[in-house]
């Protein structure tokens, strides 16, 4: 089974907690499931012995080891040493203070992302910060990769440098500076071909090139699912280029992206910017404190947030909320509500986003909930009459004979659906007691039903 | 080619990726005793080959038993471990056998963004226009920029025929189109490529399974091979890769690919304890030339750096 960093970590912490004080073996032991679960995030073993030196320091202080809630002082200790490590608070934004055309070159091993965010950081500079941009591919390694930043280009509504057969990487870099300034640019996109960190000739093209144009931005684009060999990558590239900043690509997946760590730790860059989709406005500012909040499994609100955002239908999300906190949230409702949530992507991936729930999700994952679930609770209310919706308790027994036979499931099928709603009202009912600050105080496992807590959520 | 310059050359591409493990072991071992802090270096060394902690882990508790305490030179330590990881690999390594009687033997070639799956399929189209077979290749990542076009430019290297559709058609649609065309002009071998997919992102996935389908209308037996790739840079996401992929598209074997890197795949291993599927080649270079059959002696003995030996 799969590991994952946040659960690991809770599984120690929820240890830690339940104890009132930390002993120096308590320590140990809790680093060496760090330690384990950063192994198992990718988080390269040399950053990985660092990381627990500092943590160790800082935990075996005489004041965590006195103070009232030493498991508590554990995790917040991890999560600000992880968040330093990762860069400190907040986002570094790019560096286009140099004389226009401002280039931006582009570099990393094949299959990261180079072209892809090479289109993403166009579109950006286009829309935020009302920049001219060119796009030129020097890539002329990979079959149609110029093509394939031509047709990014098109789509971003950027120019791209005309395509020139035959010329190589140092003369197309000349000619799209020269096209830079003669035309007027603010800032150049330099996209490279992809290439190992132990190919000198290649390595050494791309050290000319940088030469030849002299970057104010040398980007390192790197995927998220980098295992150790992050380490090697990272020392090769900043060596021969001095790289000013990474860019973490796939932070769509589901990898823990330990490997941010391992980059910012051997080259002392900032990550960036980060690459979470295949649509090319999916690009966003790397923050370090939601991405350590995440890896740690304090969860990552923001990013859930977000993620709702992009998903629901704000108007519709605003009425349903008004009927949940009304008492008026009916089946048909919960349909509506079944069908954003299908839209957002698995379950167990949105509750991953939680915080404290790591142990939630890996039950989840192992009650193998699914979207056929949801599908099958989506076809039982459709075969519902809207009266039924609106009031579940007139459902006996051959209503839901009719509904079971119309949406082809069973009876206990559509008694499992009716009891999961009827737990889902009592809470919040419970919700609307607690009110706003309740909830903050007593965290979600205070309006969850005893039921819902062991069985699924749904 | 012959066999030897074969091996030879899939040696030259596995040692350079393993150049720092190697002198990492020679430091390590240089004639010492095989006490709990060399055990501990050891297992630290497959960590960071990316073998994961349990599977580094059972190495070396092998490792203790059956040599502990004993003083060990460099060499024996390099032999004994690739013996232990050639034996977890050699029930995976199993080539991709063509079944020339199914004519098209439909391949569907599925994996993340970025991890190599059209180069495989040129590679996989010159290796088997030598063996004289008929491939004709199918651009399915209708999604992708240029991705059309990538494939086309290995359909002319390598002279086989691509099938392709307007872009952001449905894969599903051509995929079906692709095999009444392939079975109508006697290919041996179909292999469809398809957009690289994140394996959270169950929409992309189910349209995945939908191509599957929507080909089994045609054939109930197709696909006959589903060919995950992976890229040697990926660390433990792989394993959810793999259980993944294997569980929406019964993945039937796994290509290894951009080992001629410094990474060394020693996920490969992992994935091997773990869910035992055939690995039927490495990828080691860009060149339609440079795919080499999954060799678990050889593989090991490169993720070891023993790689003079086996001559």
């Amino acid at each position: 089974m799969f590991d994952t960093l946040s659960s690991k970590l809770n599984g120690v912490f929820e240890g830690l907690r339940k104890r009132g004080r930390l002993s120096e073996l308590d320590i140990a032991e809790a680093l060496r499931e760090v330690r384990l679960a950063l192994l198992e995030a990718d988080v390269a073993l040399p950053v990985v012995k660092d990381f627990i030196s500092k943590v160790r320091d800082a935990a075996t202080q005489v004041e965590v080891l006195d103070s009232v809630a030493p498991g508590q002082q554990v995790i917040k200790i991890v999560n600000d040493v992880m968040v330093e490590a990762l860069g400190g608070a907040g986002a570094v934004p790019l560096n286009l203070s140099a004389v226009a055309p401002v280039p931006i070159l582009m570099v990393g091993l094949q299959g990261s992302g180079k072209t892809t965010t090479s289109g993403k950081i166009a579109l950006r500079l286009l829309q935020r910060e009302k920049k001219k941009v060119l796009l030129a591919s020097l890539d002329t390694q990979r079959p149609a990769a110029q093509l394939q930043l031509q047709q990014l280009a098109e789509r971003a509504g950027v120019a791209s440098l005309p395509i020139i057969a035959g010329q190589t990487p140092i003369e197309i870099a000349r000619r799209a500076m020269e096209t830079g300034r003669r035309e007027v640019y603010d800032v150049v996109i330099l996209d490279t071909a992809g290439r190992l960190s132990i190919d000198m000739a290649l390595m050494d093209e791309v050290r000319a090139i940088r030469g030849e144009t002299n970057p104010a931005e040398t980007l390192l684009v790197v995927d998220a699912m980098t295992g150790q060999d992050a380490v090697n990558t990272a020392k090769a590239f900043n060596d021969a280029l001095g790289i000013t900043g990474i860019v973490m690509t796939r932070m769509d997946g589901d990898a823990r992206g330990g490997a941010a760590l391992s980059m910012r730790a051997i080259t002392g860059a900032p990550i960036k910017l980060t690459g979470s989709g295949e649509k090319i406005d999916a690009l966003e500012e790397f923050h370090p404190e939601r991405v350590a909040g995440r890896i740690l499994g304090m969860g990552d609100i923001v990013g859930l947030v977000e993620k709702a955002a992009e998903h629901v239908d704000e108007a519709e999300a605003e009425k349903l909320a008004a009927k949940m906190l009304a008492g008026k949230f009916d089946l048909d409702d919960y349909a509506k509500q079944l069908k954003q949530i299908t839209k957002m992507g698995s379950i167990s991936s949105i509750v991953g986003m939680l915080p404290g729930m790591g142990a939630a999700k890996e039950a989840l994952e192992n009650a193998n909930v699914d979207k056929t679930i949801l599908a099958k609770q989506g076809a039982m209310i459709s075969s519902m009459t809207m009266k039924e919706r609106r009031d579940p308790d007139i459902i006996k027994a051959s209503r839901k004979k009719r509904i079971a036979a119309g949406s082809g499931t069973t009876v206990q099928d559509v008694n499992k659906l009716l009891k999961q709603f009827d737990d889902m009202s009592t809470m919040m009912k419970k919700m609307r007691k607690l009110g706003q600050k309740g909830l903050m105080r007593h965290g979600l496992g205070a309006i969850m039903p005893k039921s819902m807590q062991q069985r699924r959520p749904y | 080619m012959a066999l030897g310059g074969f091996f030879n050359k899939l040696k030259a591409g596995l040692t350079r990726s393993t150049e720092k493990l190697t002198s990492g072991i020679t430091a390590a071992f240089v004639k010492r005793t095989l006490d709990d802090a060399a055990l501990e270096e050891l297992e630290e060394l497959l960590l960071g080959a990316d073998l994961g902690p349990a599977a580094a882990s059972d190495i070396v508790e092998n490792f203790r038993k059956s040599r502990f305490g004993r003083s060990v030179t460099d060499q024996e330590i390099k032999d004994a471990l690739a013996e232990e990881i050639a034996k977890i690999l050699e029930p995976v390594a199993k080539p991709l056998i063509i079944n020339r009687s199914l004519k098209p033997h439909v391949i569907l070639v599925v994996g993340v963004n970025g991890n190599g799956k059209t180069t495989t399929i040129g590679k996989l189209a010159l290796q088997y226009r030598e063996e004289g077979l008929r491939p004709v290749l199918v651009a399915g990542d209708t999604f992708r920029a240029a991705a059309v076009e990538q494939l086309q430019v290995w359909g002319d290297r390598t002279g086989a025929p691509v099938i392709s559709g307007p872009p952001n058609s449905d894969a599903a649609g051509l995929a079906f189109d692709a095999m009444t065309k392939a079975r109508a002009d006697g290919a041996d071998v179909l292999l469809i490529d398809t957009a690289g997919r994140l394996h959270n992102k169950s929409a992309l996935m189910e349209e995945l399974a939908k191509i599957i389908r929507v080909m089994r209308k045609q054939d109930p037996t197709a696909p006959h091979s589903v060919l995950l790739v992976l890229d040697a840079t990926t660390g433990h996401n792989a394993l959810e890769q793999v259980r993944v992929f294997k569980e929406m598209v019964d993945v039937t074997g796994l290509i290894v690919t951009k080992l001629d890197g410094s990474a060394r795949g020693g996920i490969v291993v992992a994935l091997a304890e773990d869910y035992g599927l055939p690995v039927h080649a490495v990828g080691v270079g860009e060149q339609a030339g440079d795919l080499r059959p999954f060799a678990a002696m050889d593989f090991a003995r490169g993720l070891v750096g023993n790689v003079g030996q086996s001559q």
